[in-house]
């Protein structure tokens, strides 16, 4: 590590632990922990969001996915761009309306047993394990490759940046990270894709037109990595309907007081993230032309370091310094968000509300948060200090397959349909966790003849995201769950609260009122 | 949004949501907004899941202009969309925080139990 890349590492850590030390001040009650007290201003939100989408699997990942397959990497900055939508027009706003801390907190609200918020909780547990095992190891490689620190090292700072953030400064800390870290990011890809740009004479015709001629047109059309219309149709439903089922976003919109700030926070991300997607373009096809796939192969073999790469080639040690930098912290960030939606669903949702039933007094569920939220952290820190070999950028993907499969078919029914009972919610969100689970388990991630996967053999299911098929699985589940158990429901009470949610979703009468 | 505030400190104990929920004016509301929200989102969906299934088909493979193939042109529409279709939801939105705002006060009028 030389003086210019500690400088800009020690800024961001000396910043962002400013920023938990000021939050800390802040932080007393249980809602300060888990929404900052629900007193984000739109804007402030709306970064937020944006840097939970920005992880270091979108920034990292994505540009160096377009460096080696050309157009097939760019499907997934659309999915994440197109996203926002869904979450804009049929979740955001009634999920403020309805919820509290968690996504378990919303469905009880119109099912007020314990088992739902049990299944509810367990999701989002495996939800965030599974992000953070990816976080971790590609933060592990690359702090490695950036400041030659030993892989352990590198998954230990990491990890106790993370635990510290969210002890100290709970949402108010991990929030204002995440702005720093979206602004941080927006800043130097900005700068990147500028510097590529001039060095195509800021023509995006003799871009594209030096790719085709000088790599091949073959990466100005799909096919290099998707080589059926299948695999790449599955990925795409589960980016574009996985968001809004991703625990840690949907948290995001208890940070703000109404749904009107809700509506706001997401029109930011929109604008925020379709900016920062539609620079990948430049991210990658740099990378490819500049550094040369050959050199970003010998780096990595997900080309995780492509935009790194790019740096150094574009502005030098300074230049490769500030994005590892920002890098470093996009990953930082990220992992805080996540630490605190596990404690959440482990202290507020399993201890607070199904053991203890709801009765600890305000400093007790802020010390459960706290004993949580290390436990979280210690976990995930053993799971990826196990996991270095693997390839286990795969299970962001899986993440995204669950929310969209387990979790959104519950959402929606809870919200807009009738009928919709407690046994069909627990049938939707095990069928689609299980399915996600199950089929994941049998592709092709997992299973490689050539000894590409973590064991060798033929994939039984050859999708790397099963989403195609679980997601109809979730709607299935929720609608034969309900209309085959409706006879052991009380009706008449199931419809006087179904009312109550349909009034308070549509109008956001008494959010400050929703007590489950 | 501040009078659904203040009748929220008022009647916090009191609201009778079975009422508003029979009112007229609020399922005309709940209507309009859900053919809105759905059918937009319905529509989006579609041709956001376009892409991935025409961009294997030899229409969008070729070249557009220059050497920018028409996938990158439909990828781009999309991302218009996005934008256009967030700025249209949050006009459309505080019409609807009318209609709510709206309901809420004929119920309040009513003086419902």
């Amino acid at each position: 590590m030389n003086l210019v890349s500690a400088g800009f590492f020690l800024g961001i850590v000396g910043l962002t632990l400013i920023v938990t030390y000021i939050a800390a001040k802040r932080t007393s009650s249980a809602s300060d922990f888990y929404t900052a007290g629900g007193g984000l201003k739109g804007w402030q939100n709306g970064f937020a969001i944006a840097g939970d989408y920005l992880s270091a699997a979108a920034f990292l990942g994505v540009s160096g996915a377009i460096a080696l397959t050309g157009f097939d990497g760019f499907f997934f900055s659309v999915g994440y761009v197109v996203a926002n939508l869904v979450l804009l027009y049929i979740i955001a706003e009634p999920m403020r309306n309805l919820g509290r801390y968690t996504l378990a907190d919303m469905l009880t609200a119109r099912f007020n047993e314990k088992r739902i918020r049990g299944v509810a909780a367990t999701g989002t547990i495996i939800i965030v394990i599974l992000y953070m095992i990816a976080q971790l190891v590609g933060a592990g490689a690359l702090i490695k490759l950036l400041f030659g620190i030993e892989y352990w090292l590198a998954v230990l700072i990491v990890g106790v940046m993370m635990t510290t953030y969210v002890l100290f400064g709970g949402m108010t800390a991990t929030s204002w990270v995440q702005i720093i870290k979206a602004g941080l990011l927006l800043f130097g890809t900005g700068m990147l894709a500028v510097l590529v740009l001039a060095k195509f004479d800021f023509s995006l015709m003799k871009m594209f037109d030096t790719i085709s001629t000088q790599h091949g047109d073959e990466y100005l059309v799909p096919g290099m990595k998707y080589t059926s219309a299948i695999d790449s149709v599955s990925m795409m439903m589960a980016l574009v309907l996985g968001t809004s089922g991703l625990p840690h976003i949907l948290m995001r919109f208890f940070t703000v007081k109404d749904a009107k700030t809700a509506r706001s926070s997401i029109s930011w991300t929109t604008w925020i993230t379709a900016i920062f997607f539609s620079l990948t373009i430049f991210l990658g096809f740099g990378a490819m032309h500049f550094v040369g796939i050959d050199q970003i192969l010998a780096e990595s073999k997900a080309g995780n370091t492509a935009a790194p790469l790019l740096a150094e080639y574009l502005g030098g040690n300074i230049m490769l310094s500030f994005i590892g930098a920002v890098a470093f912290a996009t990953i930082l960030a990220v992992v805080s968000g996540l630490v605190l939606t596990g404690a959440s669903a482990i202290s507020h949702d399993i201890y607070g509300e199904i053991i203890m039933g709801g009765k600890l007094t305000e400093k007790q569920q802020v010390m459960a948060a706290r004993i949580g939220s290390i436990s979280i952290a210690i976990i995930s820190i053993l799971l990826a200090l196990g996991a270095q070999s693997l390839n286990v950028s795969f299970l962001v993907s899986f993440a995204f397959c669950i929310g969209a499969s387990a979790n959104l078919p519950v959402i929606l029914y809870t919200i807009y349909w009738k009928k919709f009972n407690a046994n069909g919610a627990v049938a939707a969100m095990v069928t689609g966790l299980v399915s996600c689970l199950v089929l994941g388990a049998m592709g092709p991630n997992i299973w490689s003849p050539t000894g590409n996967a973590i064991f060798v053999g033929d994939p039984l299911v050859n999708l790397a995201v099963p989403a195609i098929i679980t997601i109809p699985l979730g709607f299935i589940a929720g609608y034969l769950g309900s209309v085959l158990t409706a006879h052991k429901v009380e009706q008449a009470e199931a419809e006087r609260i179904y009312k109550e949610i349909r009034v308070k979703a549509n109008t956001g009468i008494s959010v400050q009122d929703v007590s489950h | 949004m501040s009078n659904i505030k203040d009748i929220n400190s008022a009647k916090r104990d009191s609201i009778n949501y079975e009422a508003i929920d029979r009112m007229e004016s609020f399922n005309r509301f709940v209507k309009k907004k859900n053919t809105f929200l759905f059918g937009t989102t319905v529509a989006f969906l579609t041709f956001y899941i376009f892409l991935p299934i025409l961009a294997f088909q030899p229409v969008l493979q070729q070249k557009a202009i220059g050497s920018i193939t028409w996938v990158w042109v439909y990828s781009l529409a999309l991302f218009i969309m996005t934008i256009v279709l967030c700025t249209v939801y949050i006009k459309m939105a505080a019409k609807f925080d009318k209609f709510a705002a709206a309901v809420l006060n004929e119920y309040e009028k009513a003086g419902a139990k």
